[in-house]
């Protein structure tokens, strides 16, 4: 098939919280921020956080002077007889020309290919395009550009599949790491109320609470124990995979350990298997965090493309102290 | 409720052969159920050295059962892509039920159901999938009320809730019952097969949470909603799926018909259901629009 990926050079897509964390991650060398709008139509609608239209106008000048692209995701799914905030998101990012929209919804996507066929279309995690024929279904349908690849496939995996589809393919690179397939996980909502799909929440911070017991502290969801942790453990947030639960009499990490996903150490096999872009995860990060992320990935990519190369070490910036490739070696399965 | 129809849903558990056919056996010739969903939905593995399907589909149908043959949830290698093209190959002669968008592309243009795995959240999604040829829709489970009834008033297709069973949360391209037991999921040893309805998963205070399958995540507590069937039915949702377990699902589905015949109040049926499955949690929250694991009382 034809290929618009030119993989001579990976390009860096970074996590915009805040219209500050923007200019942070632009300035450090982002070539791509990703960014959402302050409501349920983005999939990480938190308090605080996220752009109102007007911080998106300005963002897109920020960027677009220093030479960087701007994506908006609107990746949650439409609520049925309440779709305003869903395709007034989609005219509004074809309105200010951001550089892609990354919608997940086949709704949203036939919609905004119809109303405005020369916004450029990304298709998000959330939408779980797993295999070949379920992508080019979407380049087919609605002329989709890119591809946000699903943590389930191994880089041999990604490479056959990026022989056999003929739009890009962007990664997850560096933080939070999903172990179920995006877009198809309702643990959240089971426990919480909240869903990723329908109210761009994943456990929610609403929902949580620390209780200290003696020596030990207990992190709790919706009154659910997630983890518990001992005078000298570090307490992490109770995301509900990665907390600890017991099955068959054993007690432990039973879905995923509190653990950053890290690719520094594979980006030149990434690049082989014809990969376009790297997402790193963070739009609720400070600012610091987002500026050092940031600068490491850019020393990795660029050694990377000199044909240099090395794990860099981020163990301070990761959950838990530990990092992982997740899906992308086969022995996490 | 007369018109309304009961389905079976696909078997999400690694039976053996034997038990699965004797299984569809007694449900061809007791179970007052309309439609069957037959194949495998989670694990492609699970499908080696399983030859019993021609021969309980043709009871099933002998029955007069319609058969639907129910396509893998998350489709990723290319054992999956061939698995998914062998079936859809089918389609002439079953009604066959996509869960990924693979699955609906191969089958576009052709009369073809949408199950419970595809994210059909709102009006337009719902159209694009009608315009495509889905005769039916088995809607997500985390769907309220509200966008049900939305959806409802919006579909030419037959749309389909689920009233029975664990809820299936999520999917992983890693397999909890292998890591479970410090297997890998290339020499998982089928353990899943140990756990016919999921393996308990409690909090580290013994709270009931989760139940594992395979590469599958299962709600903790039996989704029923047997007293929300006049609600459903006054909406416009004539079908409704009973999730297969472990239990005399004979005489569950029997209880479900005699409700929706209206030969047993809602509280009878509950009565009838909970004495036939007396240590199960039932929820129904995400009807009500709060944490699906939760349970509301309604009149």
């Amino acid at each position: 098939m034809t290929s618009e990926k030119t993989p001579s050079k990976l390009e860096l897509v970074c996590p915009a919280g805040t219209p500050a964390a923007l200019r942070v991650a632009v300035d450090a060398g982002a070539d791509t921020v990703y960014l959402g709008f302050r409501d349920a139509t983005n999939a990480r609608n938190f308090p605080g956080l996220n752009f109102s239209v007007a911080e998106l106008e300005e963002a897109l000048d920020y960027a677009h002077s220093h030479d960087a692209r701007v994506l908006l995701a609107v990746n949650t799914y439409a609520q049925a007889g309440n779709d305003d905030a869903w395709t007034q998101a989609v005219d509004n990012a074809a309105r200010l020309k951001v550089d892609a929209l990354i919608l997940a919804d086949i709704g949203l996507l036939d919609y905004a290919h119809r109303a405005h066929p020369d916004l450029r279309l990304h298709l998000s995690v959330q939408a779980s395009a797993s295999n070949p024929v379920a992508i080019q279904h979407y380049v087919k349908e609605f002329g989709v550009r890119r591809v946000v690849l699903p943590r389930v496939l191994t880089v041999p995996e990604i490479k056959s599949l990026n022989q056999e589809i003929d739009i890009e393919t962007e990664v997850f690179a560096f933080g939070g790491m999903c172990p179920m397939a995006e877009g198809r996980c309702s643990l959240s909502s089971y426990i919480t109320g909240k869903s990723p799909n329908m109210n761009g929440v994943c456990s929610p911070a609403s929902h949580v609470a620390y209780i200290q017991q003696g020596r030990t502290l207990t992190s709790n969801l919706a009154g659910f124990t997630i983890n518990s942790f001992g005078p000298h453990e570090q307490a992490g947030y109770p995301t509900l995979c990665k907390g600890r639960f017991t099955a068959n009499d054993e007690t432990g990490y039973l879905f995923e350990e509190p653990t950053s996903l890290n690719v520094t150490g594979i980006l030149s096999e990434l690049m082989a298997a014809g990969v376009t872009a790297l997402k790193i995860e963070g739009r609720q990060r400070s600012k610091a965090y987002v500026r050092e992320v940031v600068q490491n990935f850019r020393q990795a990519i660029d050694q990377a493309a000199r044909g240099e190369g090395g794990k860099i070490a981020m163990d301070n910036l990761s959950e838990g102290g530990q990092n992982t490739t997740g899906a992308y070696d086969k022995k996490w399965m | 409720m007369q018109n309304a129809r009961l389905n079976l849903g696909p078997l999400l558990f690694n039976w053996d052969s034997g038990k699965i056919r004797d299984f569809y056996f007694r449900i061809a010739d007791e179970a007052p159920v309309d439609r069957v969903h037959i194949g495998e939905v989670v694990c492609a593995k699970r499908l080696a050295g399983k030859d019993y399907l021609p021969e309980v589909m043709d009871r099933l149908t002998a029955a007069g059962k319609q058969v639907v043959l129910s396509g893998l949830a998350l489709i990723m290698d290319g054992r999956d892509q061939q698995i998914t093209r062998d079936l859809t190959e089918l389609a002439d002669d079953y009604l066959i039920e996509a869960n990924d968008i693979s699955t609906v592309s191969l089958l576009r243009g052709r009369p073809h159901a949408i199950g419970p795995f595809i994210n059909v959240y709102n009006e337009a999604t719902l159209k694009y999938y009608e315009q495509g040829g889905a005769t039916h829709i088995s809607l997500p489970y985390e769907l309220p009320e509200t966008s049900l009834q939305a959806l409802s008033a919006h579909a030419e297709s037959a749309l389909e809730v689920q009233v029975f069973g664990r809820l299936p949360l999520a999917i992983s391209a890693r397999c909890y019952h292998a890591r479970a037991h410090k297997l890998s999921k290339d020499g998982c040893q089928y353990v899943c097969d140990k756990d016919p309805d999921g393996l308990p998963v409690t909090t580290m205070e013994g709270q009931n949470f989760l139940a594992i399958n395979g590469l599958q995540t299962l709600s903790y507590s039996y989704c029923n909603l047997m007293a929300e069937l006049p609600a459903l039915t006054a909406m416009g949702i004539r079908d409704f799926r009973l999730s297969p377990h472990d239990v005399d699902m004979v005489r569950i589905s029997r209880i479900y018909r005699d409700r929706l015949n209206d030969r047993l109040s809602s509280p009878e049926a509950n009565d009838a259901l909970e004495q036939e499955m007396f240590a199960i949690e039932f929820s129904n929250g995400y009807y009500h629009g709060v944490a699906g694991r939760e349970q509301i009382n309604i009149a």
